[in-house]
């Protein structure tokens, strides 16, 4: 059995928008605090991976290295959708669970606001003659003319199969899944960090506009600006270091990374589902704990129609059961298992390839008992999820331990 | 050879008077794919036969797009609908885009229709699920 890994240092950039600061800027900014938070110098790294997805700047690792310290490391460069910051953070578990390095620093960076409809491309010219192209051979754009492509679509879908399998009881699915988002948009009133800190009514919500039924605006996730970074740190190095730091460092009883295995249906409509079951299954018998153990989580509401289906997949409810629990108040911050406290993506919004270290970063927070006023009272197990299409799913369970 | 006035607008879809979907079916372990494929995703074989998809369906999942990309008209019911075990992407026409009209388990039937014709005056015919009876 390889060493136990800490969370030695973590920090989040606000989100939101940054018109005047670039990719590198935000990288800076989180990786610099993070690496201050844990008491420590990019001298101590011994490895270095970084995440943008969108912002085609390739290799965001070595431009961060020209801004905050050049030390010779390896530095890798990663994508893997939404999930890229989880993929991040993991790459430099693996690293030090390898022996290849005892301290690394693990950064998610993205630029997103004003983005848009994401997954949407404009269709193309469809003047001249036909022309076959692709694998299925279409003669034109394919979008809009045989199903979606956008993401408010393929999610919105993702949860309508939900409710038709398992929600017999469901009166009005455009209603639930708005409520869903009127406790998102709640908890975000607390969190400073967040893109949008606005208390929303479910009449608000529900009248807004329409993106792909039933995903209004405010239930989809907001485009914004902003990165999140962690130095993680091996067993051995964190004796070495001074009591303090060994008292704020949050241990990774599990890092999990699963991608979509073949399911009948998963080429037609993603499978965001048995990956998320997997990974979370994976992530519980790693760390030795139950979804009964965790005092908070924090997962991938990428539209609100997402974190119905996900209460499932991670099972914090019976199988089936996902509408049952959040009927019963239990994701609500005053319930049995808060879910989304920060505002989740849809109020604290979703810098995709920042998302997975900034949700390690708030449970890592309320485990350290430094969430201010949306503390958590007494949080000691957490989960991180997120999601990425294509697709990869990303699961962190943090405790809060005595090193 | 004349030039034909209507070419189905993909691959897997075959016109005629009974118009249907092929899909790629993998010939060690049935698993059914639509387009061009490599291997099978679910067993790694590399052989595949073309199989007729049923015409008639369920609604499994749908969606009302009303924000799309440019040139994309909306709005548009979008779906996925189960043919006799065979889960086909689609749109949804001849209903109204609402949610008073679209539900979750509705019995849907394939039709075809003209998608555009192109400078030499071959139209495009797509294909498309309908409710009906039942």
């Amino acid at each position: 059995m390889a060493e136990d890994l800490w969370i030695l240092g973590i920090h989040m950039t606000k989100f939101g928008k940054h018109p005047d600061e670039d990719l590198v800027d935000l990288a800076s900014e989180a990786a610099l605090g993070a690496l201050s938070d844990g008491g420590v110098t990019m001298k101590d790294m011994g490895v270095l991976a970084a995440g943008n997805l969108l912002g085609g700047v390739g290799s965001i690792g070595q431009l961060l290295q020209k801004q905050i310290g050049q030390t010779g490391i390896p530095v890798y460069n990663v994508q893997n959708a939404c999930a890229t910051g989880a993929t991040a953070l993991r790459t430099v578990c693996m690293a030090i669970k390898a022996g290849e390095a005892e301290m690394g620093l693990a950064v998610g960076v993205e630029k997103l606001s004003g983005a848009g409809l994401l997954g949407a491309r404009p269709r193309k010219d469809e003047s001249g003659e036909w022309t076959r192209s692709g694998r299925l051979g279409a003669v034109g754009g394919v979008d809009g003319r045989i199903g979606t492509e956008t993401m408010a679509g393929v999610f919105a879908q993702v949860g309508m199969e939900y409710t038709h399998r398992y929600g017999g009881t469901v009166s009005s699915a455009f209603e639930l899944f708005a409520r869903i988002s009127e406790k998102n948009h709640a908890h975000s009133t607390l969190n400073p960090l967040a893109a949008y800190q606005k208390r929303m009514s479910l009449e608000q919500i529900m009248g807004d506009v329409m993106i792909a039924y039933p995903n209004t605006r405010p239930m989809c996730s907001a485009n914004t600006d902003g990165a999140a970074a962690a130095v993680i740190v091996g067993d051995a190095a964190l004796r070495r270091l001074s009591l303090e730091q060994r008292r704020r460092a949050v241990k990774i009883a599990a890092s999990v990374l699963t991608s979509d295995p073949w399911t009948e249906a998963c080429q037609v409509l993603p499978d965001v589902n048995t990956l998320t079951r997997a990974a979370a299954r994976q992530a519980y018998e790693a760390a030795g704990v139950g979804p009964g153990d965790l005092d908070l989580v924090e997962l991938h509401d990428c539209f609100a129609t997402a974190e119905l289906v996900h209460y499932d997949n991670l099972m914090l409810c019976e199988e089936g059961g996902a509408v049952d629990f959040f009927e019963s108040g239990a994701p609500w911050r005053d319930g049995s298992t808060p879910v989304n406290v920060s505002g989740g993506l849809q109020s604290k919004g979703h810098p995709i390839a920042a998302t997975g270290i900034a949700n390690v970063w708030e449970v890592a927070t309320h485990l350290r008992g430094e969430a201010g006023q949306r503390q958590i009272d007494g949080a000691r197990v957490g989960l991180a999820h997120v999601i990425g299409l294509g697709s990869a799913c990303g699961v962190h369970i943090l405790e809060k331990a005595a090193a | 050879m004349t030039t034909p006035t209507q070419i189905p607008f993909v691959d897997f879809l075959e016109l005629g008077d009974e118009p249907h979907l092929l899909a790629e079916e993998c010939t060690e372990c049935a698993a059914r794919y639509f387009g061009r494929r490599n291997a099978c995703a679910s067993c790694g074989a590399r052989d595949f036969h073309r199989v007729p998809v049923a015409t008639t369906g369920e609604v499994r999942a749908f969606t009302i797009v009303t924000f799309a990309a440019p040139g994309v008209p909306v709005p548009f019911v979008a779906a996925v609908v189960d043919c006799d075990g065979t889960s086909v992407r689609t749109n949804l026409v001849d209903v109204e885009p609402d949610a008073d009209h679209v539900r979750l388990g509705m019995k849907v039937a394939l039709t075809t229709y003209a998608t555009g014709t192109d400078e030499a005056g071959v139209e495009a015919v797509n294909y498309a699920f309908r409710p009906v009876e039942g």
